[in-house]
């Protein structure tokens, strides 16, 4: 059955520092994965990619809670408010299982000591020797390694736990977050050991990795449009149109039912918004 | 009204048939809770000029206007329709269920409340209210809304836009008393042969039951309220958002592994 939600609420305002660290934290995850794999599948001469890979996630990772707290605004110093409760009389540690934010904010501080181990490990086996035996390493990044699919991915799930229109019509955001970023860090990856002889064997066989991070990132996009249209929202989002976007989205076809339902018209950032910020974005003059 | 005592759930009856849209709810919860509220502006295409409920606003008297031309019957004319909105102090909330600080609590009036030195300005609950209650304020960093005059209740008092209402459409009390006096009001207009009339929120169909529920003079989609079909929790996705993202990783582990398998000796 197709579940045909209708939605009345507002945007959250995530704008730019939610976005990049959207993007961070899926290169964050995606190098480390990339990075694991590497020592996992590859050979000996696939160990100096593994270790750039290391260190790309190193500085994608600590920037990722500079960008959340930044986001909190006026509140930021208040950040730590995330893990613990100050509620008087029921103070304690915050876990939600069922809040991806709750639970991506002990994930983000896991994810830390695993790229951070890893990235001086690589850095040390640079200068002679590793901190950990590599067999204990192996163990060490698969560990770590899902940890980092988690960072990339929770991002998505945590835009769908919500109310807002498109977001919380698909199961896909997950999956597509996770494959955009591999796909991003190999891509990364591969540009910044081009120019290293040492890493140069396993440039190929990164092209080769992000060709199906890609192929699956395509799939899922495709994914996307056909859950969200199957949930109704591709025509609320753009009227006009029924199960993709419409060429012109706002084009005068709307029931005047439909006009008094939506409550919705130019009003700047305070309109009642059933979707109707999300199609401001798309086209500059709409009628609904 | 009985004194209002902790421990016992109270709630508002917001009586929309009788609303007159003078907007003295907005004024006496702006005047008791000082808010500034938003900058003037004019909403080119409403009578109201307040637009919703935000961090300034925490009651907004919706005015329907869009409603057909022509008259339901001979001798009754076309009216638009009035609402105080207000949060709704769901039952099963779901700004609390995602909140990660804690901040957003039941009090001992059984209303939900944001507490404000908790609250860190995360914003999810924004993202998950479905009725777009919350706002952010910028100048305090976290996100505002109504709160059943917990202060006022505390004190004794009843609400101070139930207080100011002239007409009646806004009443406080215990919620039993409330969904008593909401079923009687709902079977003098049946019986007065206005059919449209309807209760949202008062039986536990939408969010496990709102304690600030509304009788309404046409279907809910009209007022811009999810009805009880589409009126869901956001933990809803978390299962399938997080197969899709297992599955992907399947998929993602087998590509890479197949990518940088070992091809010869080195």
């Amino acid at each position: 059955m197709v579940f045909l939600a209708e939605h009345f609420v507002r945007s959250p305002q995530w704008t730019w520092y939610i976005l990049f660290y959207f993007f961070f934290a899926g290169i964050a995850g995606g190098a480390y994965l990339v990075g694991t794999l590497l020592r996992l599948s590859g050979d000996a001469r696939d160990e100096p990619a593994a270790r750039v890979a290391f260190y790309v996630s190193l500085p994608a990772t600590l920037i990722c809670p500079i960008l959340l707290t930044a986001d909190l605004g006026a509140s930021w110093w208040k950040f730590w408010h995330m893990m613990v409760d100050v509620t008087p009389g029921d103070t304690g540690l915050n876990f939600k299982y069922w809040s991806p934010m709750s639970v991506g904010v002990w994930a983000l501080l896991l994810f830390g000591f695993f790229v951070t181990v890893s990235a001086v490990d690589a850095w040390m086996r640079n200068r002679g020797g590793g901190i950990i035996p590599m067999v204990v390493n192996r163990a060490f990044n698969i560990i770590g390694a899902i940890v980092a699919i988690f960072i990339a991915s929770y991002t998505g799930v945590l835009l769908s736990v919500s109310n807002q229109p498109v977001w919380s019509d698909t199961w896909v955001l997950g999956g597509l977050f996770l494959a955009s970023g591999l796909s991003g860090s190999a891509a990364l990856i591969a540009l910044l050991i081009r120019n290293r002889p040492d890493a140069g064997f396993s440039l190929g066989r990164l092209h080769q990795a992000d060709g199906y991070f890609s192929v699956l990132e395509l799939a899922l996009i495709i994914v996307f449009f056909i859950t969200v249209g199957a949930a109704g929202a591709l025509a609320r989002e753009l009227p006009g149109c029924r199960f993709g976007p419409s060429p012109w989205p706002g084009s005068p076809d709307l029931s005047s039912r439909r006009a008094a339902t939506c409550g919705c018209g130019p009003r700047g950032d305070r309109a009642p918004s059933r979707g109707c910020v999300s199609t401001r974005s798309w086209s500059p003059s709409w009628s609904c | 009204m009985a004194a209002i005592k902790a421990g016992e759930e109270y709630g508002f009856f917001t009586d929309t048939s009788i609303c007159i849209g003078c907007k003295a709810c907005e004024v006496a919860c702006k005047e008791w809770n000082q808010l500034q509220g938003d900058s003037p502006a004019f909403l080119d295409d409403s009578y109201d000029n307040t637009g919703s409920l935000d961090a300034q606003n925490w009651r907004h008297v919706k005015f329907i206007e869009h409603v057909p031309d022509q008259s339901a019957t001979a001798g009754n004319g076309t009216a638009w329709l009035m609402m105080s909105d207000v949060c709704k102090h769901c039952k099963h909330a779901s700004c609390m269920e995602v909140c990660p600080t804690g901040a957003i609590i039941r009090t001992e009036f059984n209303t939900v409340f944001i507490q404000q030195d908790v609250c860190n300005g995360c914003r999810n609950c924004i993202a998950a209210c479905p009725y777009s209650v919350i706002g952010m304020n910028q100048e305090t960093g976290t996100a505002h809304k109504c709160t059943l005059c917990y202060d006022r209740l505390q004190g004794g008092l009843e609400p101070a836009c139930a207080k100011a209402c002239p007409t009646q459409s806004i009443q406080f009390g215990p919620l039993a008393e409330l969904q008593q006096a909401a079923d009687v009001r709902l079977a003098t207009l049946h019986s007065q042969g206005v059919t449209q009339a309807q209760l949202y929120g008062r039986d536990d169909k939408v969010y496990g039951g709102l304690n600030a529920f509304f009788l309404l003079m046409d279907k809910p989609e009209t007022y811009g309220l999810p009805n009880a079909d589409n009126a869901k929790l956001p933990s809803r996705n978390d299962l399938g958002g997080y197969l899709g993202a297992a599955v992907t990783a399947v998929l993602a582990v087998i590509g890479g592994l197949v990518a940088f398998r070992r091809r010869g000796t080195p």
